[in-house]
């Protein structure tokens, strides 16, 4: 009989939350589509992918041209069909919701067709002739890399400086293991490196190893795609440097490698209201051992808070309770038996009303033993942000809406622009600051 | 190396092998030009002729459940619009788009107006010309269209007529509608035609309105017959294309049409020996766009077979068209089904029980729902493969046999041994 479709095994305990369809499921599921015109799902598409097209052609058994008006649209459009919140974008749009039909699955269709493009190791663009240009781009994650694609296509050379040992930036690290394991970023990262051409230099941190300026010296325009910084701390809380507090991106990330003891484990609160949060209490119901207790502490509530709809959905079908209107005020530790050192065992809480501010005498006990800190991460690019003629306001580099910085030469994209949202929203800021760089070094003298 | 898609039908040129059929998506200059830069490579023109005047509704669809459009169906005639302004549109999308191929339709009916169109034409720019001996109602009864290509004898007059006028390349456009089209092809080659196109629209009603008693499209209170056309039409097409293609007396180059949606039924066509496709129906479905499939489908497949031209194989599989007699008797299929991509759903069994002959067993009670093929019985028809929903679960698998290849012919010629017959349940 017909097993259900294999769940690919991600780390132990974590299992693909979408499966991957097969060719039969694809087939079937290709064929609902309308191929609308003017379709609301390439509207709602960041990359404005031809999503009737691509579609059209898994049905006619093209799945060459089907995964090319893909990558053509979105370089990294085999990462976005595992990692983009679907819901919110294509599949949301999709006018079979008006009919009260169920929408296309938009997502696992591009996957299909991408992984098999990958399988294959088909690709579609080739780098252009060289035009003796340099293009340095800082950071090397979602948004370099598409720039640099793209860059690579325009025939200019480009040199991509990470301060990290590899490429691939959040969507390698942050994801959370259900969506997308970190090897199938990693094939991304070859895949986009294999135009050819891209020089790759980890372990240097612009604004610390060298700086903008230097670059400047070496390269004819710059592309910062620094994204967000660390993890937001409650430093200022008493108890904060006790352990058993982690920063949420920090933890997804070591929870990815493997690199977390959660033994011992009975009781997590993540504290946040945003996609991070979310991501971090849907990861640790999936790896606390049996048993284990996990709740999201929020300021506001479900309905003011920035993270998706059908994540929360999902997170309390998974079992995860909810603290809404709560906030911390202290982390009350003991002394952990087996560590000797001091760790948490409880938050003190206090009530918040509708406008987020705390209501005096409603202080309260929580116990657990693992607190996650989602609350936001710090900008990365203050340092370079210095550089005269770069503005740098609520904690985002500020571009025009072609992606150039008030500095000549200097254009950005991703996180540290948009202050963080998705891997296809900073894809296309990459790929637009990549034709408006183009531009400018056709416009400058030699 | 990245597969060349330029096609020559008839010496007409084509940066690729996807014309528009004439038809409604050719009516106009303003949509030729959006289909060229949607990517076509050719375009027949709309069929120009005296005037005429259509009616409403003038169309009627075979549909599907799932409520796809599987056959099409038209009254239409041809176009509607003063052959000035077409001739003025044909030359603006020539001068415009050089290189794609711009063929002009032509129905007349007396000699003098043939000349005077065919010379318009070749003023205006055009690549070639196509005969429209095929429209199956409305100009029929007038004698012209079909009534021409029902007739080897008009057929070959007019196709003559017009070659001895013309400078340019001259396809003459052949009915379905006929029980053998052969002497058809034979007609326009005689009348020295450069090439073929086949086929036009099937005689057809495609429907009755159950409730009003009135066949279908219907136009006040009447209906009348009209011409048949989408993925419906397409085996008829393969077929008239195959024949044509297998005639050892015809030389003529073909472009093929009938039901073409996308670039495998393309493929097809080019298989059987078309060296250029014309698309109708599907792009009034769904529009121009749906070239892009075409294009890099195309391209997909000839990377996969390592194809680098259109030549290299277009007519591949009309060797392989054979007849019924040479067929090899003792060649033994049987059904196999997949249990581990079975679903259970006895298609099959239903299938086999009424319609094939009898050799699908339920699976006993309490057992997994796996149906059981009696592969003594089973005459290897393929039709539970066919109603299979799951691709791959049912496969027909050749046996041996000990019995050496034998056809019929074989048989009749010099008794070829054949094996005993199955499926005959005693
Ligand atoms: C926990 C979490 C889960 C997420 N889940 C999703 C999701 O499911 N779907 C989705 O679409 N998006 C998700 N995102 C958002 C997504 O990961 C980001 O929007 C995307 O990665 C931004 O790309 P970027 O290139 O702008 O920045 P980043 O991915 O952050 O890459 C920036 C790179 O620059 C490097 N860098 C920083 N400063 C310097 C410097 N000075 N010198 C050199 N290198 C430097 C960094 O090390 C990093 O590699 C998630 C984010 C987080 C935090
Ligand atoms: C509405 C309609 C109008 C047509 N008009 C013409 C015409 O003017 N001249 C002609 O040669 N064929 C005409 N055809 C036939 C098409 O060119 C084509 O031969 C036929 O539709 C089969 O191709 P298809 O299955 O791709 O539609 C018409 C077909 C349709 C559906
Ligand atoms: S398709 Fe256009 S022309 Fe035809 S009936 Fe509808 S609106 Fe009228």
């Amino acid at each position: 009989m017909r097993p259900t479709t294999s769940a690919e095994q991600t780390k132990p305990g974590v299992q693909e939350y979408k499966v991957p369809l097969n060719a039969n499921q694809a087939r079937v599921e290709a064929a609902r589509c309308l191929f609308c015109d003017d379709a609301p799902c390439v509207k709602a598409c960041p990359t404005s992918i031809d999503v009737p097209q691509f579609i059209r052609k898994i049905t006619t058994g093209n799945l060459w041209g089907s995964a090319r008006t893909i990558l053509q649209a979105n370089v990294l459009g085999r990462s976005c069909a595992r990692v983009c919140p679907v819901e919110e974008l294509c599949v949301g749009d999709c006018v079979l919701n008006e009919d009260g039909r169920a929408p296309i699955q938009i997502g696992r269709l591009q996957r299909f067709a991408t992984d098999y493009a990958f399988a294959r190791g088909w690709r579609y663009a080739e780098a252009g002739p060289a035009s003796g240009r340099s293009v340095a781009l800082v950071g090397g994650g979602p948004a370099s890399l598409a720039a640099a694609h793209q860059l690579r296509i325009f025939g200019h050379s480009c040199t991509i400086y990470e301060k990290r040992s590899r490429l691939g930036g959040l969507n390698a690290s942050g994801i959370a293991p259900y969506k997308m394991t970190d090897e199938i970023a990693m094939e991304e990262v070859d895949w986009v490196l294999g135009i050819g051409g891209i020089e790759v230099r980890t372990g240097i941190e612009v604004g610390c190893d060298i700086s903008l300026e230097e670059l400047e010296q070496d390269h004819d325009a710059i592309f910062i795609g620094a994204g967000l910084g660390a993890d937001t701390l409650l430093t200022d809380l008493p108890g904060s440097e006790l352990g058993g507090i982690e920063g949420a991106v920090d933890f997804i990330e070591r929870a990815k490698s493997g690199c977390v003891d959660l033994r011992r484990v009975k009781r997590a609160l993540v504290i946040g209201g945003g996609n991070t949060a979310l991501d971090a209490v849907r990861l640790l119901v999936r790896i606390l051992p049996p048993g284990g207790d996990v709740r999201l502490l929020y300021r506001g509530d479900a309905a003011v808070m920035p993270g998706y709809a059908h994540e929360l959905a999902a997170a309390r079908v998974e079992g995860v309770g909810m603290h809404w209107h709560t906030q911390p005020v202290a982390f009350l530790g003991e002394i952990d038996e087996e560590s000797g050192q001091p760790r948490i065992h409880a938050l003190r809480c206090t009530r918040t009303d509708d406008r987020k501010r705390p209501i005096p005498g409603t202080e309260h006990t929580l116990a657990c033993d693992l607190v996650i800190l989602a609350i936001g991460q710090s900008p990365a690019v203050a340092r370079i942000a210095s550089t005269p003629g770069l503005e740098f306001v609520g904690g985002c580099l500020r571009v025009d809406a072609t992606g150039a910085t008030g500095r000549p030469g200097v254009f950005a994209g991703g996180d540290c622009v948009n202050g963080g949202t998705e891997v296809v929203q900073a894809v296309k800021e990459g790929m637009r600051a990549a034709v408006t760089i183009d531009e400018y070094l056709k416009g400058v003298e030699r | 190396m990245k597969p060349d898609l330029t096609a020559n039908c008839a010496g007409i040129v084509s940066p690729n092998p996807f014309w528009l059929a004439s038809a409604p998506p050719t009516n106009t200059g303003e949509q030729v030009m959006r289909a060229f830069e949607a990517g076509w490579g050719g375009a027949v023109w709309k069929t120009l002729g005296q005037p005429i005047q259509n009616v409403t509704s003038r169309f009627g669809a075979l549909r599907h459940p799932a409520a796809r459009t599987i056959g099409f169906n038209n009254i239409e005639l041809i176009t509607d619009r003063s052959l000035e302004v077409n001739f003025r549109e044909i030359a603006a999308v020539k001068k415009r788009f050089p290189e794609r191929a711009v063929v002009v339709s032509l129905m007349f009916e007396t000699e003098a107006e043939w000349k005077d169109a065919i010379e318009r034409s070749i003023d205006a720019g055009a690549d070639g010309l196509e005969l429209n001996f095929g429209c199956p109602h409305g100009m029929c009864e007038r004698g012209m269209g079909s009534a021409v290509g029902q007739e080897p004898k008009i057929n070959e007059r007019i196709t003559s007529w017009v070659s001895a006028l013309s400078s340019i390349p001259v396809i003459v456009k052949l009915t379905p509608n006929v029980h053998d089209i052969r002497p058809h092809g034979l007609a326009a080659q005689r009348g020295g035609a450069d090439g073929v196109s086949l086929i036009n629209t099937v005689k057809s009603i495609i429907g009755v309105d159950i409730d009003r008693l009135i066949p279908q499209p219907i136009v006040g209170d009447l209906g009348t017959n009209g011409g048949y056309c989408g993925p419906a039409v397409k085996p008829i097409a393969l077929h008239m294309l195959a024949a044509l293609s297998r005639d050892e007396r015809f030389h003529l180059p073909l472009s093929g049409i009938g039901g073409i949606s996308n670039w495998r039924d393309a493929v097809e066509f080019l298989l059987l020996g078309a060296s250029c496709v014309q698309v109708c129906t599907e792009v009034m479905l769904h529009g121009y766009r749906v070239v892009e499939d075409m294009l890099d489908g195309l391209e997909g497949y000839m990377r996969e077979h390592q194809f680098y031209t259109l030549e290299d194989f277009v007519g591949r599989a009309v060797a392989a068209c054979s007849d019924w007699g040479d067929l090899d008797l003792n060649h033994e299929l049987v059904a196999r089904i997949d249990a581990d991509q079975c679903i259970g759903c006895y298609d099959c069994v239903v299938a086999c029980a009424d319609g094939g002959h009898q050799c699908i067993a339920r699976a006993p009670d309490g057992a997994p729902r796996v149906p059981q093929v009696d592969e003594e019985e089973c005459v290897g028809c393929n039709l539970c493969e066919i109603v299979c929903p799951v691709p791959g679960c049912i496969t027909m698998t050749a046996i041996d046999n000990g019995f050496a290849p034998a056809s019929w012919n074989d048989h009749l010629t010099h008794g070829a041994r054949l094996r005993p017959k199955k499926g005959s349940h005693g």
